[in-house]
């Protein structure tokens, strides 16, 4: 069998359902098998669709999702979408094509050193340069891609390898000695744990991405009724915890809710669990929660005391670890004093807006999107304010239903994310809250919804700015709005001209009708919400503030 | 604050550009950095010397070594009993009256003359971070040294 076809057979024996790739000179022999090889193709119009794609397929299913591009500018063109899903721990693979192994390092025509280029952005690569190591390695990199702490995996493929023959012997078990992640938790530490919970009596749950990348979203649920804390997620946690459950507080961090901000800078004892303390979440780090313990539960030991000073670290997959601690907690604490406190929170700090002016608001339109589907869909969204209204406005009940670029914040991400979103949940509405800078992105995917029948829902909030970089010019720039006001292709007619349907909405009473008729459509629909201009995300601690000292114009 | 800390890592092509670039892209210092094969040739054998502001970096340095997924062992010698050596290679100005004053030093240090000629010789010495400053300190107060290379440290457990 030839290296190309030992390629195919290993991502099937992996798991793999659908690849999401662009042909090149130096995967044509991949190509030629993938002709009458049974397994699903989405052809891209650009590289850098297909590795948000692959990564949207990933968060959407939770399997390994797959890329493939030709070697030099088809590798190059997947490395945005590669350091995304690295930075938001995404388990995919991506193959590339290079050059034959004889002209490796020659500067040869579409050679680039892809290895090289995406050492610190995968979570590990390699470099296959002898056939014989080649289901092996596609074992491997689909172990490592989806294990421990998950990340994306390269493969690189020198064209003559994927020419040459040898016998297929997959491998059923894999085994690295330098690669053994920590799964159980340390029984010691999780009692030590279960003692101070018990003790606490300003408890916090602080859940993040871990939560959903471990399943572990049942007994979250569990150990926050059991113990009785408001939970708060990061972004990337956004869909571990029902939004709608009563002791819920939104996302926490610079453009999270006042009442999560409050109650996690209050707290004596914080419950992280697969989050990180990244700055947005943080604020200022030397004024985060001055009052708290730390107990950090977390796959990745070099997350733990890398930011905030832990108390009591455990290490491990949360899915293995709440179970034990749940049954250790004897006696719960008593937190009805500080329940009451975080509800006086929510009543005083409400996330609001105020009907003003002539224009859309883009947290009604939100409004509207939850009432029609109550959490039962798919929103995956692009960077910038109309993200952050994302988060804010819609409640999300359940893991996988939150799509969104994090660690990166990568415009043009969400696009194509829902595509691979779609492929993987095909019975699920997909949608997309898409700012008029970020959609034009990726917009030629447009083309791989039309030609494969992908039916993704593209809500514009367009507001003829990068919106998120003019509210920080309006804020902390004078108003000088330099290069942020930003013209758009009239939207009905490039979603006609490619063969999907497009919609204007100007008007509050259009709202509803018109995200009711794109769920009805048995296309691909574009939406143009002619938002307000200016409107903010609040509420907003500036960057490097206390988390507390949140700033909010409504005011 | 200098720490010394050994890995061992898988012996593939692609290791010590992942270890570079760990260090360059968190910003980490790397002092010294040794490396070479062991008994088992699939592994590698790294010692290096890092520099770190505090406790905190060091901790994080050898997590993140640990999360490389080509790195097998992560051994920090800070408190760990351990010997260490570094082999330094001097070329100096050599004159035949210099020979008692220099012999007079590798007495009291470590180090010796391994070749010489035309006014020039070249000191190899093997020791310890203390004997090889204690000698090289002595060696620069005659302004003789031309040229200096030094393996860095290696270090092993005892
Ligand atoms: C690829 C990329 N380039 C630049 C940025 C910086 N950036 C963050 S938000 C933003 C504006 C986004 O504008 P738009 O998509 O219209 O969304 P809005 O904020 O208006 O809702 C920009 C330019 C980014 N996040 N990603
Ligand atoms: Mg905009």
């Amino acid at each position: 069998m030839n290296g190309a076809r030992i390629l195919l057979e290993s991502l099937k024996r992996a798991g793999a359902e659908v690849i999401f790739g662009y042909p090149g000179g130096q995967v044509l022999p991949i190509f030629d098998q993938l002709y009458d090889f049974d397994i699903k193709f989405i052809l891209t119009r650009h590289e850098q669709g297909a590795a948000h794609a692959a990564d949207g397929f990933s968060r959407a299913t939770g399997k390994v999702g797959v890329c493939l591009a030709t070697s030099g500018p088809g590798a190059t063109n997947l490395v945005t979408g590669i350091a995304n899903a690295y930075m938001d721990s995404i388990p995919m693979v991506a193959i590339t094509g290079q050059v034959g192994t004889h002209l490796i390092g020659n500067d040869a025509f579409q050679e680039a050193d892809v290895t090289g280029i995406t050492r610190p952005i995968t979570k590990h690569n390699f470099l296959v340069k002898d056939v014989r190591d080649l289901a092996r390695t596609v074992a491997e990199a689909f172990y490592i891609a989806s294990s421990g702490r998950p990340g994306p995996v390269l493969i690189d493929i020198p064209v003559d390898v994927q020419r040459a023959e040898t016998e297929f012997i997959w491998p059923e078990r894999i085994e690295i000695r330098s690669y053994q992640p920590t799964y159980s938790g340390h029984p010691g530490q999780i009692k030590k744990a279960a003692k101070l919970i018990s003790s606490a009596k300003k408890p916090i749950i602080y859940a993040g991405g871990g939560i959903i990348s471990s399943g572990a979203h049942i007994l979250l649920r569990e150990l926050a009724e059991k113990i009785q804390a408001p939970v708060t997620t990061t972004f990337m946690g956004l869909g571990s915890f029902p939004g709608t459950h009563k002791l819920s507080l939104g996302m926490l961090g610079m453009h999270g809710t006042a009442y999560a901000n409050h109650a996690t800078m209050e707290s004596d004892l914080i419950i992280a669990i697969g989050a990180r303390f990244d700055d947005r979440v943080t604020g200022r780090l030397d004024t985060f929660a001055p009052y708290a313990k730390v107990i950090h539960i977390d796959i990745d030991p070099s997350s733990i005391s890398k930011n905030v000073r832990v108390d009591i670290p455990i290490v491990g997959d949360a899915k293995n670890i709440l179970g034990p601690l749940i049954n250790q907690i004897k006696k719960s604490p008593d937190t009805s004093a500080w329940l009451k406190t975080v509800e006086a929170w929510k009543k005083k700090h409400p996330l609001t807006y105020k009907h003003t002016g002539k224009f859309l608001k883009p947290q009604y339109i939100l409004e509207q999107l939850w009432d029609l589907t109550k959490g039962d869909a798919v929103i995956c969204t692009e960077v910038g304010q109309s993200q952050m209204w994302a988060c804010q406005w819609y409640n999300y009940l359940t893991p996988r239903t939150f799509i969104s670029s994090g660690g990166l914040g990568t415009m043009g991400f969400g696009f194509p994310a829902a595509i691979g979103a779609k492929v993987g949940r095909p019975e699920k509405e997909v949608f997309n809250i898409a700012g008029d800078g970020s959609i034009q992105m990726n917009i030629q995917e447009l083309a791989t919804c039309v030609a494969n029948k992908i039916n993704v829902k593209v809500l514009i909030f367009n507001n003829g700015f990068l919106g998120m970089v003019r509210q920080w010019q309006e804020l902390f720039y004078k108003k000088r709005y330099s290069y942020t006001p930003i013209t758009s292709p009239d939207y009905v007619k490039l979603a006609a001209s490619y063969g999907a349907l497009g919609i204007l909405v100007t008007k509050k009473s259009e709202v509803r009708k018109a995200l009711e008729k794109a769920i009805k459509t048995d296309n691909t629909v574009f939406i143009d919400f002619r938002i307000e201009p200016e409107e903010n995300v609040w509420p907003m601690v500036p960057a490097g503030q206390a988390i507390n000292k949140m700033i909010d114009g409504l005011a | 604050m200098r720490h010394t800390i050994s890995v061992l890592v898988e012996n593939k092509f692609g290791v010590l550009a992942r270890i570079a670039g760990l260090f360059s892209a968190r910003g980490y210092n790397i002092a010294s950095l040794a490396v070479s094969e062991t008994m088992d040739p699939t592994i590698s054998y790294m010692t290096m010397v890092v520099e770190v502001k505090d406790e905190d970096v060091l901790e994080q340095i050898k997590k993140q070594l640990n999360k490389l997924i080509d790195v097998i062992t992560v051994t920090d010698f800070t408190k760990r009993e351990h010997i260490d050596r570094e082999l330094v290679l001097a070329k100096i100005n050599y004159a035949a009256k210099d020979k008692a004053k220099l012999e007079g030093i590798f007495d009291k240090f470590v180090g010796k003359i391994i070749h010489h000629k035309e006014g020039t010789a070249i000191i190899e010495a093997v020791g310890d971070t203390q004997q090889i400053k204690l000698l090289l300190d002595e060696l620069s107060k005659f302004g003789i040294i031309k040229e200096l290379v030094r393996t860095g440290k290696l270090a092993i457990s005892n």
